[in-house]
């Protein structure tokens, strides 16, 4: 092996580039996929590469833009920042689960009406996570414009703002965002 | 179809589509994940494989050792293709830098390897284990510091009457300089593409782009092939803001890795080599003098800017909207672009008046100020419905006093804040501003085809679709000139298969692209009519199309009945004549803006934002408005927390992930309303129609700053508005209140 | 990112002891090490999976304190209605950090280990101290960019910052760390213990031994007071801090101040905090005593003194 260089990299291919793989089952949108992934892909890559499933966007691959956001046992994460044999046997919901161009959802029927996207590209991520952000409010998870800790949370416009904060759009899409979340938070209360 | 004179009463006066809300066509894919963007077309070429970038990590100077002995061994890697392999690739028109080949270093990140591989995993791996060895030249990256050693703040581009004749004699004059920084388009999706060029003859490529045209040609010229030898498609791109109007570094990689693999090859750019490896929006410095009369009327404009770029480039043009904003019959602009080693600067969102306008309109609101005026009354008072450089050319329309006054009666403008630093909620200050903005409305010439079948029509033009709904303004021209419901039109972009379309950019892509498609609808319906056999031969003209069928005299048909079950197909563009160099066509809104500054810490928080525009027929109110609201997100952006910061000696863009360059989040917008005035514009195109997209970028800047001053009585001229930038400013006042 | 051996660790003693392997790595949350990974800033050969070792309680101690486990979540911890009751400043911390999305993933642990986000830690063609002892401070050469740098408890080898909200919190509540060793012993550490200042070898960012492992951190009894937690940044969300004040008051004005964004470790001392009540001017004076601020950061001392007068206006 080569000693490391001046700013600690190290350029040997046998040390960097080991091959080792791993099984894990995913059971995404309700289907069952058995693979053997090199360890290094993300859950996202896994989605993307291995299962075509190209709904879950890489924005940035590194936690910073939301793009990538996908329900892993009903919870919302950034699937680029996580291994994917790191979820052997996980639930995973992905855009592609909540539903068709023919057959829409109640969240994507309401980005559709209030225009609530642009290019596209920050979308599946936007409305996975309109969707976990109404149950965590439920649930009572608090957030940093949650005043009060130890009462139930309202669902005002600032706390949809900043719940949603983890998802970039450039587009500038946020003011339609926030009315397409709060038609559907209306129509379910 | 030429356009060679004003439209006058046509159909689209009377519409029941185009104008009409519509919600986009292509949402369903959008939503639902399954809108193919470049990266993701596993479905087009069998046998992908996945290339990866390596940049350059000096600003400039020369590779004098490449080693990729490792990289090769590798598991997986099919190909290894460095800069050094290739000999320089030729510069298209477009690019100012080489995107490859040779051992020049121009600018950090350059690419200057991919390494492809059967996955991103092992290519990515790979290409950490390329040795680069430099030697680095001493270059010039600090804009602040070029200015001082050149003192040239550059030519005249425009030198009207005696502007300083005019200074020296004005009771109330200005003298202020403004800063902007360098800014990132960061589109949400990254450069991306699929070129599959196995055989080194034919290239077909998947991108995602904004002209798709432009790029052809700039890949035939860089790789010195036929275009014809070239397919490009780019159905859905994931933003663009200008930062695709290019032929990039993921399309060379891409294709110099499939022609070295023998299979199509893909590559994304990674995200933290993106703010240094493409382009983004320039630096200025700007001075501004104002002179005006105790009565208001500016005498003077003396509006001069440096920007920077690289040898060979253009920069950021600040000052060319000052030649014809405000009437002033003294006026002077000049733009220099100074030479650093920067990354490539390029266009991005208005370019030009994004900047200059953000500096222009804090000038104005320090102006209305030192007068005593209402910074609305100012502006209205300086309107001017000619070029005040050339009195004999006039605005084809120009509503923006419309803008101002609609603006400051919705907005409750007489209800404002008077007092800088007067309004306090606990420990927020309230303040109010506003902004003008201007933007020219250009268009190119657009083509396009039109086939129809069994009554259903489908639209070809390589016109491009990054958010700003062009699929469904299409679909709306189509489905109003051809009689048919917006279910009847298909429409199909982004591909070099289709007629050259003015492509995306520069607010001309709505206007001009719908024009091409009226065109070719008109061309569809000469076919139509002389199939139809019915004695005499009828014009087109003489017939109507309208819910499905063809109407004249002696006709009454159904547009599905036309040509026996075969296809029709017509194809056309429209040429804009000359007729348009005698007039100013542009675009105006006025923004007003409430903030709430931290009194203690700076923090600005907008609380409300108001945009009114006069930007010709709107051709659909739904995709136009999010296209304002998306400019105003942009501008708040840039306003209060987009800065590339230059390490000033290494030559680089230090903040270059999505973490350390700050656009907006969901949080920094708060309620946002958009108006258009009713101003169909006969000049600009036969729908009367005007881009919109960049309008709602210019002006928003100053309008915040403006509001920022009113809220604490601390003026920043600095972009962008940062705490750092008020805290102590804000402290000062303290002691002194 | 450099290919490495995946494995799961059953248990706490199970992961340290596998993490004795050189070149080892814990993974949790993975939100910071993953990032760091595919910077190749970590290159890990083996990754020690030990979110199934059971440690995400949150449990009462004999002290009336709470044990938080260390895969505890940040949402989880930040939801838990004895922190959002006794320790509100904890909780409040915790959502000022990151986004949603990360909060649910990152854990106690993972947050107290996160690495610096220094642009020039991050960009590895550029000398880091940090990630190459002896290659030298980009942040610290002549041009650089240090707007978002420390202003205090660096050195001449390292002037980053910090990147955590909920360490802050930690501090100002005399939160305790506790490890695991491979051979079994566990040990116990202050904040200030835990985390070392840089001096002249900023590469080593914690008290942790090879294989040790953060089992948990321990909350004293509830100390009642106004607690706030106050976090200035450029944007209204989902941005590390340019400075934040944690604050906690007692109704006789006493109390406890720590800063984050401002050095290398959460900011506390108890000069400053006898200083309380004598405004934040005077805290300051002791709190920020011996800053060294570049031109571009000098702004965090006004801000950090501003910030907290702001608290104190409130009451």
């Amino acid at each position: 092996m080569h000693p490391p260089d001046q700013l600690g990299r190290h350029r040997d291919a046998s040390a960097a580039c080991g091959d080792d793989h791993s099984p894990c089952t995913l059971h995404v949108n309700g289907t069952r996929h058995d693979l053997t992934l090199d360890n290094r892909t993300t859950l996202l890559d896994a989605l993307r590469e291995h299962l075509a499933l190209t709904g879950a966007k890489k924005g940035c691959d590194h936690g910073q833009c939301g793009a990538c956001t996908v329900a892993v046992n009903g919870t919302r994460i950034n699937a680029c920042l996580t291994l994917a044999v790191m979820h052997d046997g996980d639930e995973i919901t992905t855009i592609e689960g909540h539903g068709t161009p023919e057959s829409l959802d109640a969240m994507q029927q309401a980005f559709i009406d209030n225009d609530a996207f642009q290019c596209g590209y920050c979308t599946p991520g936007q409305i996975c996570s309109a969707t976990a952000i109404l149950e965590e409010i439920r649930a009572g998870l608090p957030s940093h414009v949650t005043e009060n800790l130890s009462t139930a949370i309202d669902l005002t416009d600032a706390e949809i703002r900043e719940r949603m904060s983890g998802n970039l759009c450039r587009c500038g899409a946020y003011a339609n965002i926030l009315k397409a979340i709060h038609q559907v938070a209306e129509a379910h209360s | 179809m030429d356009f060679n004179q004003a439209s006058e009463e046509n159909l689209f006066d009377h519409a029941r589509i185009v104008g009409k809300p519509h919600a986009r066509i292509d949402g369903r894919l959008k939503v639902s994940g399954q809108a193919p963007y470049a990266y993701e077309r596993h479905d087009v070429a069998a046998g992908q494989l996945v290339g990866y970038p390596l940049g350059a990590t000096i600003a400039k100077g020369r590779i004098t050792h490449m080693d990729a002995t490792q990289a090769l061994k590798a598991p997986g890697v099919a190909a290894v293709v460095t800069t050094l392999d290739v000999a320089p690739l030729n510069r298209a028109e477009s690019n100012v830098a080489r995107l490859f080949g040779g051992d020049v270093v121009e600018h950090y990140h350059q690419a200057i390897a991919v390494v492809v591989a059967d996955t991103l995993e092992r290519a990515r791996g790979a290409a950490n284990l390329i040795e680069v060895r430099y030697a680095e030249e001493d270059a010039e990256f600090d804009l602040e510091a070029a200015l001082e050693r050149l003192q040239n703040l550059g030519e005249p581009a425009a030198d009207v009457g005696d502007v300083e004749a005019a200074i020296a004699k004005a009771p109330v004059t200005l003298d202020a300089v403004y800063r902007t920084s360098a800014q990132s388009h960061a589109m949400m999706e990254p450069h991306a593409s699929i070129v599959d060029w196995s055989d080194g003859k034919a290239m077909t490529v998947w991108l995602s782009n904004q002209m798709i045209a432009w790029t052809r040609q700039a890949l035939a010229t860089t790789f010195d092939i036929d275009a014809d030898a070239i397919r490009l498609e780019s159905p859905y791109v994931g933003g663009g803001f200008g930062g695709k109007l290019w032929l990039r570094a993921d399309t060379v990689l891409a294709a110099l890795g499939s022609r070295a693999a023998g299979r199509p090859v893909k590559v994304a750019l990674p995200r933290p080599l993106m703010f240094n490896n493409t382009t983004h929006r320039s630096a200025t410095i700007q001075r501004l003098r104002i002179a005006a009369g105790e009565d208001g009327r500016i005498t003077a404009f003396d509006h001069a800017a440096v920007s920077h770029t690289l040898p060979g480039g253009s920069g950021e043009d600040a000052v060319n909207q000052t030649r014809c904003f405000y009437a002033g019959e003294n006026r002077r602009v000049a733009h220099h672009a100074i030479d650093l080693h920067l990354p490539e600067s390029a266009d991005m969102r208005a370019p030009g008046e994004a900047s200059g306008l953000a500096a222009l309109e804090i000038a104005m609101d320090e102006m209305a100020e030192k007068l005593d005026m209402d910074p609305v009354e100012f502006r209205i008072l300086n309107d001017t419905q000619v070029d005040p450089e050339d009195p004999d050319k006039p605005f084809s329309q120009r509503h923006f006093v419309e803008c101002l006054r609609e603006g400051a009666e919705r907005f409750g403008w007489e209800a404002r804040n008077r007092t800088p630093g007067g309004r306090r909620e606990g420990a927020w200050l309230i303040g109010h501003g506003m902004a003008g903005a201007y933007r020219g409305a250009p268009t190119l010439d657009s083509g396009a085809r039109v086939r129809l079948a069994r009554g259903r029509l489908v639209v070809e033009t390589d016109m491009t679709d990054i958010g700003t709904g062009s699929y469904t303004i299409i679909a709306q021209t189509a489905a109003e000139t051809m009689g048919l419901a917006m279910e009847d039109v298909e429409v199909r972009l982004g591909n070099s298969a289709y007629p050259v379309s003015s492509g995306s950019g520069g607010q001309f892509g709505a206007a001009s692209a719908t024009a091409g498609v009226y065109a070719a609808c008109l061309a569809l319906q000469k076919k139509i009519a002389a199939q139809l056999k019915v004695g005499a031969q009828l014009k087109a003209e003489e017939l109507r199309f309208d819910q499905g069928r063809i109407l004249g005299e002696g006709v009454d048909l159904a547009l599905a009945d036309v040509g026996d079950g075969d296809e029709l197909v017509a194809e056309d563009k429209i040429h804009f004549g000359d007729f348009k160099e005698g007039l100013q066509i542009g675009t105006f809104a006025a923004h007003f803006i409430e903030v709430a500054v931290h009194a203690y810490t700076g923090e600005t928080r907008l609380r409300r934002m108001l945009a009114v525009c006069d930007a010709g027929r709107i051709l659909n109110p739904i995709t136009a408005r999010s296209q304002v609201l998306g400019g105003m997100t942009m501008a708040a952006g840039a306003a209060l927390s987009e800065g590339l910061e230059v390490d000033r000696a290494r030559g680089f863009f230090t903040n270059h992930d999505l973490a350390g360059y700050e656009v907006a989040v969901h949080a920094d917008i708060p309620e946002q309303e958009v108006v258009f005035l009713e101003t169909p514009d006969a000049a600009s195109t036969p729908l009367k129609a005007k881009g919109v997209g960049e309008l709602g970028i210019c002006g928003v800047p100053a309008a915040i700053a403006n509001a920022v001053y009113n809220a604490t009585g601390v003026r920043v001229r600095d972009y962008p508005i940062t705490v750092d930038r008020l805290v102590e400013g804000l402290a000062e006042r303290a002691a002194h209140s | 990112m450099r290919a490495f051996r995946y494995a799961r660790a059953a248990d706490p003693a199970a992961a340290a002891s596998a993490a004795q392997a050189p070149g080892a790595k814990f993974i949790a949350g993975g939100t910071n090490l993953l990032d760091l990974m595919k910077h190749e800033i970590e290159t890990p050969t083996q990754v020690i999976d030990v979110t199934g070792t059971g440690l995400d309680t949150i449990a009462p101690t004999p002290e009336g304190g709470l044990r938080i486990g260390a895969m505890a979540s940040n949402a989880a911890l930040s939801a838990d209605t004895r922190v959002r009751r006794d320790y509100p400043l904890l909780s409040r911390a915790l959502v000022s950090g990151a986004s949603g999305q990360l909060r649910n993933k990152a854990t106690t642990g993972g947050n107290l280990l996160q690495r610096t986000r220094c642009a020039y830690f991050y960009d590895t063609a550029m000398p880091c101290n940090k990630r190459s002892p002896g290659a030298g401070c980009a942040a610290q050469g002549e041009g650089a960019t240090t707007r978002q740098l420390g202003v205090i408890g660096i050195s001449e080898a390292c002037i980053a910052t910090h990147p955590s909200d909920m360490a802050v919190a930690l501090r100002a509540l005399d939160a305790e760390v506790e490890t695991l060793l491979p051979d079994g012993r566990t040990r116990r550490f202050t904040l200030d213990a835990f985390y070392p200042l840089p001096g002249d070898s900023p590469h080593i960012e914690s008290a942790l031994a090879p294989g040790e492992m953060i089992t948990s951190v321990v909350l004293p009894a509830p100390v009642g007071g106004r607690q706030t937690y106050y976090k200035v940044r450029d944007r209204a969300s989902y941005a590390f801090a340019l400075v934040s004040v944690a604050l906690i008051q007692q109704d006789d004005g006493s109390g406890r101040v720590a800063l984050g964004g401002v050095a290398p470790r959460p900011w506390r001392r108890d000069a400053a905090d006898e200083a309380l009540p004598q405004g934040a001017s005077a805290v300051m004076e002791k709190l920020l005593e011996g800053a060294r601020p570049t031109r571009d950061n000098a702004y965090k001392l006004r801000l950090a003194e501003r910030t907290l007068a702001a608290l104190l206006e409130e009451t």
